[in-house]
């Protein structure tokens, strides 16, 4: 029982931060129809960004607190990533908007390449630590026991997305961004700059990105050039799960996949009699997502899509 | 268009493929005798990886089917090679076992992960196909406990190189003198199967089966309304696809000797994808040009990117194999600003892209 | 006695909530022009959806030449003879109009991936026949001269025209054509009717969706009338005309 709050736990660590990188994926997605491959680099160099702003403000011995530095290194890395997420829209994405479909799929991957390798130019291949500063205070629940700080993620990635769905129901923002992911072409004609609200999704999207980047980073006291790959793939899976291009299947799906991946890795040693072990782990992202299409082509919470004859 | 009616042959195509003929032939040795031998292991390679992009290309490019973990039918094909013929299980099946038995292994995945996803559309096919790849490459990976499958991490070594009556393809062999290193024989081996992919391409993409791919990916209700059984068709194009890239995995076991999960990942399917696209998708010598391209491109880089920093700055600015990356995804982005329609699009791609352009 | 061609009975057709098809029955005999009207969104379309295999009927029964369909794949339609053209013409537009009728012939054509691949003379025979009963098709419905042009590039005469030669190329027993005339010009309509006309002469029952009353009136021995999903009226032509049920439809609803 222990085991199951504990990874039931874990799960909603991992699934928050799955969720606020989905949410940047499902909005890209509904506003252009576009599978952003370059999500993942964006988290990347937002933890990559925050870590090396603490470090430099540590270096510098100015004695800040270290929510102060934390702070300090997240607006900068924020504010990083809004301009790499304007930037790769306009030029990579921007240009091929009316081209075949793949062709923006192949430049988001020549883009996620790119970012990687000068990630490694900048910091090097190695992991780099985060800055000794992370407290490590824990809190008994039911017998399972949580860091603050993994709290403060959960809840701070809730608000996060409560007040994004805020935003786009309610502000005139967003309902350009639902009219332009309903049809660009009337939108436009309704007086909808579109490429304005294209862009802000992408900047508002890597600015959660960043904050993601930087949970990442203080969750495992680590980044590294590769960290965006895997995690953008969940997210991505994640947003795919919840039935990609709807903000609230993105944050169910992002939660329920943290849970899953996080309770199959703690029990499959004992439901295959030890046969797999938790290595297998990056298997249940994929399994759940395939079963889930089969079952719901369109994922968890999107529309079905009748096809009309 | 009259593809399948037999035309006299001019004497003008008799003569392109005479002199293609000669060129591929002697490739090697202008190759090899210029650069050195490490260049025709790269023509070699190009040759695997125009018989992967012609496998994929009938997916992708033929029934408009995204799939982005096509590298899981090489590692199958692979995988099986290696199992059946190496130390690993003590076991040294020869190639005309292997090899096959490999592809129709491919084939069979292709069916097995074809038949759950028949309902997906666009990017959702993708985004499944991209998770069963990843799947296929952690087993390979763990599959080493508690009954030691794959050997894990560490793969598969000293796996036997083709051999032919007793003619092995892996160790060097003289002719008239002269002493031929095995990544010439594995040359004329190679090019053979990748012009048997080409023609077996060639003639599905101009046939009955051909036309219900096109039809299937153009608009797939009409194509059912016209009769055409949409769940065969699909399926057909995932086994078909994925029995190349079987055939191009078997020939990687035997050509390398040792395979082990690292060559089987996601970039690598994405780098499959890349050369369809950049090449031309759904047009044969389109996608032939973008494997060979997207295959030497990177290698010439790798060779020059070192010496030419060190001759202009005396020393090594710029970590090579980090610039060579860098160079080569830039070259991604920009390729396909410039020409998004790929290097040699199909007239029908190119018809389909101007639509798109014209419309909202 | 006509012989019966098609039957169907009871057919139910929901999406979520809404019922577009409730209960609709209808016999259509060998040899004859079949229309069905309504006002727009009483569902003639969905029923040639079912018709077709495109949709699946909640409830009912269907048979077609002693075959039951009821819930049948699209192909397994096709192969029994049903064969179709569509409201907003779907054809292969990045195709060639041969290339179109070619893949009408797919259902009565064999040859699998493995001929295609070593091209025995039996596939290339087959092939050939594929070609030249295209080719024969284009010149019933009077387009061979743009043959070779991609679809898209088609006047919508000739498109609409195409999308019938594609439909015949499955040899259809019955052949289903929905508001084929919508766009025409009253010449091109007057021309559609003859080559109705030459297709029910041939053998080949019609099943027609048309707004075009006066058309309708001149060309359909029967005509079944729908609305809100149900079957109102069907007979003569005459007879329906004077229906007081189907005046009522027509009045009480705006015209389109
Ligand atoms: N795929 C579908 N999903 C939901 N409703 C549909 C679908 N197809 C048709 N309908 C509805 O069924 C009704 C009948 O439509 P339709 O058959 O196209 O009418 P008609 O062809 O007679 O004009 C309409 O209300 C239409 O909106
Ligand atoms: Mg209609």
């Amino acid at each position: 029982m222990d085991i199951f709050i504990q990874q039931i736990l874990n799960g909603l660590v991992l699934g928050s931060i799955y969720a606020l990188i989905a949410l940047g994926y499902t909005m890209v997605y509904g506003i252009m129809g576009l599978i952003n491959f370059a999500h993942g680099e964006v988290v990347m160099v937002g933890g990559m960004v925050t870590v090396s702003v603490v470090s430099a403000l540590m270096a510098a011995g100015l004695g800040l607190p270290p929510l102060a530095l934390i702070l300090i290194g997240l607006m900068v890395a924020v504010a990083a990533c809004m301009l790499l997420g304007f930037t790769i829209e306009r030029v990579a994405y921007r240009p091929l908007r009316k081209a075949q479909r793949l062709a923006p799929l192949i430049t988001a991957i020549g883009v996620s390449i790119v970012l990687q390798q000068l990630a490694i130019l900048v910091w090097g291949r190695n992991y780099i630590p985060f800055p000794p500063i992370l407290d490590h205070d824990v809190i008994q629940i039911f017998g399972a026991s949580i860091t603050r700080l993994q709290m403060v993620i959960i809840v701070l990635c809730l608000a996060i997305m409560g007040g994004l769905l805020l935003v786009v129901e309610k502000t005139k923002l967003g309902r350009a961004m639902r009219a332009t992911s309903q049809n660009p072409a009337v939108a436009g004609l309704m007086g909808v700059n579109v490429n304005t609200i294209i862009s802000a999704t992408f900047v508002i999207g890597s600015a959660l990105g960043a904050i993601a980047g930087l949970m990442v980073a203080t969750n495992y006291e680590q980044v590294h050039y590769y960290m965006g790959f895997m995690i953008g793939l969940k997210a991505f899976t994640a947003a795919v799960l919840g039935g990609i291009g709807n903000l609230a299947g993105a944050v169910a799906g992002g939660i329920l996949l943290g849970i899953i991946e996080s309770l199959g890795a703690g029990y499959i040693g004992d439901l295959t009699g030890g046969f797999l072990g938790s290595h297998y782990q990056d298997i249940f992202a994929f399994a759940v997502l395939i079963v889930v299409l089969i079952f719901r082509p369109s994922g968890l919470l999107g529309e079905k899509m009748a096809d009309r004859a | 268009m009259n593809t399948m009616t037999k035309q006299p042959a001019s004497a003008k195509k008799v003569a392109t493929f005479v002199a293609s003929a000669i060129v591929l032939a002697v490739l090697p040795f202008i190759v090899g005798g210029t650069f050195g031998n490490s260049w025709v292991r790269t023509l070699d390679f190009a040759l695997l990886y125009v018989m992967l992009a012609l496998g994929l290309n009938i997916v992708v490019g033929f029934a408009g089917l995204l799939d982005l973990g096509f590298i899981a039918f090489y590692a199958v094909g692979a995988y099986t090679f290696g199992l059946l013929a190496s130390p690993h299980f003590s076991l040294d099946m020869p190639f005309w076992i292997t090899l096959p038995l490999g592809a129709l292994f491919a084939a069979m995945f292709g069916v097995m992960l074809g038949t759950p996803v028949l309902k997906l559309k666009g990017d959702y096919l993708a985004i499944v196909t991209l998770g069963f790849g990843e799947i296929i490459r952690i087993f390979l990976n763990n599959l080493n406990a508690p009954v030691n499958l794959t050997n894990g991490p560490q793969g598969i070594n000293l796996i036997t190189p083709i051999e032919v009556a007793g003619f092995s393809f892996g160790k060097p062999h003289e002719f008239f003198g002269i002493t031929f290193n095995g990544v010439y024989m594995y040359y004329y081996l190679f090019l053979a199967l990748t012009v048997l992919v080409v023609i077996m391409a060639w003639r599905l993409q101009h046939s009955r089966i051909g036309r219900a791919w096109v039809a299937m990916r153009e608009d797939d209700i009409a194509a059912a309304a016209m009769g055409i059984n949409i769940r065969n068709i699909k399926l057909l194009a995932f086994a078909l696809g994925a029995l190349s890239g079987g055939v191009a995995g078997g020939l990687f076991a035997s050509f390398q000797g040792f395979i082990s999960p690292e060559s089987f990942g996601l970039l690598e399917s994405i780098m499959i994808l890349a050369m369809v696209v950049l090449g031309g998708m759904g047009n044969i010598p389109g996608v032939i040009l973008g494997a060979v391209v997207l295959t030497v491109v990177p290698e010439v880089l790798r060779d020059v990117i070192g010496p030419l920093q060190m001759a202009t700055f005396g020393k090594m600015i710029i970590d090579p194999e980090n610039a060579r990356m860098l160079l080569f995804g830039l070259a991604l982005v920009v390729m396909m600003l410039v020409r998004p329609e790929g290097m040699l699009p199909s007239k029908r791609r190119k018809a389909e892209f101007e639509d798109a352009k014209e419309g909202v | 006695m006509a012989e019966v061609l098609l039957k169907i009975d009871g057919i139910v057709k929901r999406f979520g909530g809404l019922v577009a098809l409730s209960e609709v029955g209808l016999t259509i005999n060998k040899g004859e022009i079949y229309g069905l009207i309504g006002p727009n969104g009483a569902g003639k379309t969905t029923l040639f959806n079912v018709l077709t295999g495109l949709y699946m009927p909640d409830e009912g029964s269907f048979t077609f030449n002693g075959q039951n369909l009821f819930r049948a794949k699209p192909h397994v339609v096709v192969g029994a003879g049903i064969a179709r053209t569509f409201q907003n013409i779907r054809l292969f537009k990045e195709m060639t109009a041969l290339e179109n009728v070619m893949v009408g012939r797919h259902i009565r054509s064999k040859a699998g991936a493995l001929g295609a691949v070593l091209r025995d003379p039996r596939t290339m025979a087959e092939e050939r026949a594929i070609r030249d009963k295209a080719m024969e098709l284009l010149a019933y419905v009077g387009i061979t001269e743009v043959a070779h042009e991609f679809a898209k590039n088609l006047s919508y005469g000739h498109q609409r025209r195409l999308e019938i030669a594609r439909a015949l190329a499955t040899e259809p027993k019955l052949l289903a054509l929905d508001e084929p005339a919508a766009g025409m010009n009253p010449r091109e309509t007057e021309e559609l009717k003859a080559l109705m006309e030459k297709i029910r002469a041939s053998g080949v029952t019609v099943l027609l969706i048309e707004h075009d009353v006066k058309l309708m009136m001149g060309l359909c021995d029967r005509i079944a009338v729908l609305d809100y999903g149900k079957k109102i009226a069907e007979g003569v032509p005459e007879v329906v005309r004077r229906d007081p049920k189907v005046i009522e439809a027509y009045l009480g609803v705006a015209h389109e």
